[in-house]
């Protein structure tokens, strides 16, 4: 027995500081903020309790919490599959044997390196500007400048395009399924007449999509809680308009501007609720699109 | 399937101008950079500087209320070093824990380490700032760094994908011959893993070096900024339209980003196309 108890506490001497910081910054964290999101709470005074007030005020009488979920949901629902389509083009045009293949494959990542910085949301700011270059553009091609500032669904769109422009993480996941597809069989395929669109919907895309359902439930996740290009791009405020107001913006505005900590938990927990309800429909319907090898198929 | 040399010039082109597109925001950015602030926007369209010019980067370098760009960048360096050094050290030695020892609960917890791999952190933000506040951390750089020495699921999660790649011979000599469970860690295991341990702490680097959250909550000295707040600074300044400055500093914190990237991309792509990392 004392072997055992020193092979257990060996264990937990290795994975302590997981467990230690699980606790004190995980654990703690999200269940006190379940008991603040039924409080008003200002950091300063002592929490009241007011019960389910302020989830009845989310969903009936605050319009601006329904623009920024509305937001939010063009913003994911808009942007990863455009990300993701984006990074499966791309990876399909680098998967060949060629020199040049890693050069490509590092400018085409490069975005995502950079992405989240400060410095491109910036950048990104000054590029989409009434006089920027995205609109110089847009005039040559004959379709006119965009008042990227002043329209909300514009603004949207604009912090949309720089989501998918770091489309190279996903590209890389994509690189990496593309190449353990085996080449016997496009081979056969081939030998039994099929074209390149019969080959990518037949073989490709099954063989690929337990990376894209990998792929999709962690942009997903990350989309949801996108803040930075939001608060850089917007200046902190979400216009125009409450048009780029992203969930996590409202939600560090609630807390951080207005210090109404008990609504920002609140938002908090129904952000959880609709992540784990999204990811819950993607593994459960994972089942009817998902090929696994191990189950057969051809 | 011998490619016609015409196709394969095609397909260069092809690749090569969609590389050129994406990376034609940073090009503008950088080459702005060198133009004189009045003429960034009414030359927007031509890359080239006429006339080139090093002033912004000399002016954006005194920064802003009074603290120039060598505090903030050694503010960053601090956080980005010390955080980095606890995740990685952390990180492994409970990656370790969860790949090589049996004890009780181990599953357990390495379900719990791959949920908290997808709670959105918005939820955890309100508490931990009041916990922060309640120990009279804010205005310092602990609520940035410390929670970085109780390992990260997401390294945690690619240290034990590469532990479980070595053979477990390693660990029976080892013990055979005398060794502890400790000294087996830090004397056969650690080295081995070290590709590992570069991902993450090049994801860390990356991660705490464009960190803008972390800052904007916790600190509100500029003597205390890191390079994402200094720039921060300048955005909310810029009805000065001194762009050429902001643009300047915005390529001075980029240019380690990207020297890091050239120079490590090869952990990097491993790390992602293996984990899914971001």
């Amino acid at each position: 027995m004392k072997v055992a108890w020193k092979q257990h506490l060996t264990g937990y001497a290795f994975i302590g500081p997981f467990v230690i910081g699980f606790l004190c910054f995980t654990l703690i964290p999200v269940i006190a903020s379940l008991y603040l999101s039924f409080t008003d709470y200002d950091l300063f005074t002592t929490p009241s309790w007011v019960g389910m007030e302020h989830y009845k005020e989310m969903f009936t009488s605050d319009s601006k919490y329904a623009t920024s979920l509305k937001v939010t949901l063009i913003y994911v629902f808009g942007g990863v599959p455009l990300r993701l389509a984006f990074a499966l083009m791309v990876a399909m045009l680098l998967n060949r044997a060629s020199k040049a293949i890693g050069l490509y494959r590092t400018l085409y990542y490069l975005p995502s390196i950079i992405g989240g910085s400060v410095a491109v949301s910036i950048m990104w700011r000054n590029l989409f500007g009434d006089e920027g270059v995205v609109n110089l553009f847009l005039d040559t091609l004959g379709i006119g400048a965009v008042r990227w500032f002043a329209e909300p669904l514009a603004a949207l769109w604009m912090l949309i395009f720089l989501s998918v422009w770091q489309f190279g993480s996903s590209m890389l996941i994509f690189l990496a399924g593309l190449k353990n597809i085996p080449s016997s069989l496009y081979e056969a395929a081939g030998v039994d007449g099929a074209n390149g669109f019969q080959k990518f919907f037949k073989i490709t895309i099954p063989m690929l999509t337990p990376v894209i359902l990998f792929n999709t439930i962690m942009q997903t996740i990350s989309a949801f809680m996108t803040f930075v290009p939001a608060y850089i791009i917007s200046k902190g405020e979400g216009g125009p308009l409450d048009g780029t107001l992203l969930y996590s913006l409202y939600l560090f505005r609630q807390a951080f501007v207005y210090f109404d900590m008990g609504y920002a938990s609140a938002m908090a927990w129904v952000m959880l609720i609709i992540v784990g309800i999204i990811t819950a429909i993607l593994f459960r319907s994972s089942r009817m699109w998902v090929h696994y090898e191990s189950k057969g198929g051809n | 399937m011998r490619s016609k040399p015409v196709r394969l010039v095609m397909y260069h082109i092809l690749a090569a101008g969609g590389a050129l597109l994406m990376l034609y925001p940073v090009l503008w950015l950088v080459m702005s950079s060198f133009k004189p602030s009045t003429l960034i926007f009414s030359t927007a369209e031509s890359l080239i500087p006429s006339p080139w010019i090093w002033e912004n980067y000399v002016q954006g370098w005194q920064g802003i209320g009074g603290y120039t760009f060598s505090t903030f960048i050694s503010n960053s360096l601090i956080i980005v070093v010390l955080s980095t050094i606890g995740v990685v050290l952390s990180s492994a030695l409970i990656a370790f824990g969860f790949a090589r020892l049996q004890f009780w609960g181990k599953s357990f917890w390495f379900i719990i380490m791959l949920i908290t791999l997808m709670l959105p952190h918005d939820v955890v933000l309100v508490p931990q700032y009041i916990l922060f506040a309640k120990l009279g951390w804010l205005n310092s750089f602990l609520p940035i760094i410390i929670p970085n020495f109780f390992g990260a699921p997401f390294f945690i999660f690619l240290m034990v994908q590469f532990i479980r790649t070595l053979p477990h011979e390693l660990d029976e000599a080892a013990t055979i011959d005398g060794c502890g469970k400790f000294r087996l860690f830090y004397r056969i295991i650690l080295p081995l893993i070290a590709p590992a341990l570069a991902t993450s702490a090049i994801f860390s680097f990356y991660w705490r070096w464009e960190d803008l959250i972390g800052p904007v909550l916790y600190l509100n000295k500029p003597e205390m900024y890191p390079v994402s707040m200094a720039l921060k600074m300048f955005l909310d300044n810029d009805t000065l339209s001194n762009w050429g400055a902001m643009f300047a500093m915005s390529v001075v914190t980029l240019v380690p980003v990207i020297a890091v990237f050239f120079a490590f991309q090869k952990y990097i792509v491993e790390g992602i196309s293996t984990s899914g990392l971001k």
